[in-house]
C-alpha cells in the first residue's frame, strides 16, 4: 500500500469544512431543543433554521419561503418529479427529461412511467449537451414537466438551463433541474434562469451528508411529499434535523464567497491534468464537453483496460478516484451517461473520473501523473484487446 | 470487499502473458460485459507443463485467471476440465456475490484452451464442441431489488 493519500473523488463527496463543523456543534447537545416546542431552546432551534433557509435562499436568488429541506438531494429529485407529476396529472401526463440524468432522476422517471406517465429522455450529443432546441421539439400539448440535470455527475457537461429556462416558461411548463453537482461551482440565478424546483445536496459543496434542499418558485403546483407534522409548512414533515440544516447553509455561504478563486483554481488544475493526460498516454478519448464542463472534473477513457481495476491499482499507490465502468456499478452494464454520448460498451468500461476539490494542489497533479501512465500501461500488457490491436498494427505495417 | 488473496493475485498476477508456441488457446468472455479472459496452454503426455493468460476486466477477472492458471498447472487435462468455477473461487478465499461471474470465466477459459488443443489434435470433432461462452452475460448478480 501507499503512504499517499490524496482524494480525487469531489463529485461524489467532499470533506467537511472545520467551520461547518463548528456551525454545528452546538446543535447536538446545547441548543438541541426540538424547532416545533415553544420553550427558548425549541425557539433557538427555529430560529437556526430559519436563518439557514434565508441563507440557501440568497444563494440562488430565492424567497426563503420557496426553500425546503429534505433528507438527501436523492430526495429532492423524488419529491419534485412525483410531486408535480402527481399535482398536474389533471393538466397531462408527459414529462421530459434526459438520458444522462442520475439515477436519482432517471429512476424516479421510470417509477413514474410504471404508473401512467410517458417520459422523452432526450438523447445528448458526443459532449454530453442538449439543446434548447430539441426541448422546444419534444413538448407536447399534454407535458406538465421539464427535469433537465445543470450540471452531469460523470462527465462535468454543463447545460444551457437559462435557456432552457426560458422555452419552458414561454410554455407555461414547470421546470425542474438537479444542481446538485453544479451548487457551488457555477451561479445560479432561479429567477433570471426561470428555474421552477431545484434540487441541491450539501455534501457536494463541504457540508455534511444526509440532507438536501428543494427549491418550489412559489405559485407552482406541487403536492405535499411526506405527511405528518407542521415541519416544512407540512410538506416535508418531520421533525428537523437542525445541526444539518446549519451546516448546510454554512457550507453554502462559504462556498458562494469563494466561489470565483474555488474555479479558477480548480479550472486550472483540471486543464492541466486533461492536457498532461493527453500528452502522455496514447489511445485515450475526453469524455464530456472541453469547455462547459465542471470546474474540477475530468473524465477519460482509456482503450483496452478495464476501469475497476484501474481504480484498484490507484488505490494501491493511494490516489481515491471512480470510474463509470460495470464492476464498479454492481451490474453488467457500464455507465448509462458513457453509453448516451456514444462511447462503445468495451471503452465506457474503460473510465476515470477525476474530479477535484479544495485541497487539492499542484503537487497532487505531479503525483497522478507520475503513477498513472505506467497503471494504464501495466493493465495494457495484461489485457488480450491491447494484444489483438498491437498485432493488428504489425500486420498491417508488413503488408 | 475483496479478500486479501484476490488483491494479492490481482496486484502480483501470476503467469502473465502469452506462449508463443501454446498447445491450446482458449479466449472467452465479451468487451460488451467488461471482460475477456484470454488462457494459453502448454501440454505435454496429457499434462499441462505451463500456463500464461491475458486478461481484459476487473479485479476479481484478474485474480481468477492468475488462480485458473496455477490450479492447472502440473495438472491432466482431465482434472484441469474438473477444476470448477466454485474452486477457483474458493482457492482465492472468496468472491464478492457480484463478482461471482468472473470465476465462470476463468472456468471457461480453461475449457476453452483444452477443446482448442484437443481439436488441434484430433482428438474430437467440430461437431461435439460447446460454445462455451453461452452462459456468461446472464449470469449476473444484481445487488439491487427489481420493482414491479
Ligand atoms: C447529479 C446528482 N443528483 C443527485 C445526487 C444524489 O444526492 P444525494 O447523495 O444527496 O442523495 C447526486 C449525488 O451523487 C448527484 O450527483
Amino acid at each position: 500500500m501507499s503512504d499517499r493519500n490524496i482524494y480525487l473523488d469531489h463529485s461524489a463527496t467532499t470533506p467537511v469544512r472545520p467551520e461547518v463543523i463548528e456551525a454545528m456543534m452546538p446543535y447536538f447537545n446545547q441548543r438541541y431543543g426540538n424547532p416545533s416546542s415553544i420553550y427558548s431552546i425549541g425557539r433557538d432551534s427555529k430560529k437556526a433554521i430559519e436563518e439557514a433557509r434565508q441563507t440557501v435562499a440568497g444563494a440562488i436568488g430565492a424567497q426563503p419561503r420557496e426553500i425546503f429541506f429534505t433528507g438527501s438531494g436523492t430526495e429532492a429529485d423524488n419529491w419534485a418529479l412525483k410531486g408535480a407529476a402527481l399535482a398536474n396529472q389533471q393538466k397531462g401526463k408527459h414529462i421530459i427529461t434526459t438520458s444522462i440524468e442520475h439515477h436519482a432522476v432517471l429512476h424516479t422517471c421510470q417509477y413514474l412511467e410504471r404508473n401512467g406517465f410517458e417520459v422523452t429522455y432526450l438523447p445528448v450529443d458526443i459532449d454530453g449537451l442538449i439543446t434548447p432546441e430539441q426541448v422546444k421539439a419534444a413538448i407536447r400539448p399534454d407535458t406538465i414537466l421539464i427535469s433537465i440535470m445543470f450540471a452531469n455527475n460523470e462527465i462535468g457537461t454543463i447545460q444551457p438551463i437559462a435557456e432552457i429556462g426560458k422555452i419552458a416558461k414561454e410554455k407555461g411548463i414547470i421546470f425542474h433541474t438537479d444542481a446538485v453537482q453544479a451548487m457551488g461551482n457555477v451561479s445560479i440565478d432561479v429567477e433570471g434562469m426561470n428555474i421552477d424546483m431545484l434540487s441541491m445536496s450539501a455534501h457536494k459543496f463541504y457540508g455534511p451528508k444526509g440532507i438536501g434542499v428543494l427549491y418550489v418558485k412559489k405559485g407552482v403546483k406541487q403536492s405535499y411529499f411526506i405527511h405528518g407534522g407542521a415541519q416544512e409548512r407540512g410538506r416535508r414533515a418531520g421533525t428537523e434535523n437542525v445541526p444539518a440544516i446549519v451546516g448546510m447553509a454554512k457550507a453554502l455561504e462559504i462556498a458562494i464567497a469563494n466561489m470565483d478563486n474555488y474555479n479558477q483554481k480548480l479550472t486550472a488544475l483540471r486543464d492541466r491534468t486533461i492536457r498532461e493526460i493527453e500528452e502522455k498516454i496514447p489511445f485515450v478519448k475526453l469524455n464530456g464537453h472541453r469547455k462547459d464542463r465542471l470546474p474540477g472534473n475530468v473524465n477519460f477513457s482509456f482503450d483496452f483496460i478495464e476501469g475497476e481495476s484501474l481504480l484498484l491499482l490507484l488505490d494501491m499507490k493511494g490516489i481515491a478516484a471512480s470510474s463509470g465502468s460495470a464492476c464498479t456499478s454492481g451490474s453488467l452494464d457500464p455507465s448509462h451517461v458513457l453509453l448516451a454520448i456514444g462511447l462503445p460498451h468495451e471503452t465506457a468500461h474503460g473510465s476515470l473520473r477525476i474530479s477535484f476539490g479544495e485541497e487539492n494542489t499542484d503537487a497532487d497533479v505531479d503525483y497522478l501523473m507520475e503513477v498513472l501512465p505506467g497503471i494504464v500501461q501495466r493493465l495494457r500488457e495484461m489485457s488480450p484487446l491491447y494484444e489483438a490491436h498491437c498485432k493488428q498494427q504489425e500486420t498491417q505495417v508488413t503488408v | 470487499m475483496y479478500s486479501e488473496k484476490v488483491l494479492d493475485h490481482f496486484s502480483n498476477p501470476r503467469n502473465v502473458g502469452e506462449i508463443v508456441d501454446a498447445d491450446g488457446v482458449g479466449q472467452v468472455g465479451n468487451p460488451k460485459c467488461g471482460d475477456i479472459m484470454k488462457m494459453y496452454l502448454k501440454i505435454e503426455d496429457n499434462i499441462i507443463v505451463d500456463a500464461k493468460f491475458k486478461t481484459f476486466g476487473c479485479g476479481a477477472a484478474v485474480a481468477t485467471s492468475s488462480m485458473a492458471t496455477e490450479l492447472v498447472k502440473g495438472k491432466t487435462v482431465q482434472e484441469a476440465l474438473e477444476i470448477t468455477n466454485q474452486a477457483v473461487a474458493e482457492a482465492l478465499d472468496g468472491l464478492p456475490p457480484v463478482k461471482m461471474h468472473c470465476s465462470n470465466l476463468a472456468e471457461e477459459a480453461i475449457k476453452s484452451a483444452i477443446e482448442d488443443y484437443r481439436m488441434k489434435n484430433g482428438l474430437i470433432d467440430e461437431d461435439s464442441s460447446c460454445n462455451v461462452c453461452c452462459k456468461r452475460c446472464e449470469d449476473v448478480h444484481h445487488a439491487i431489488d427489481v420493482e414491479e
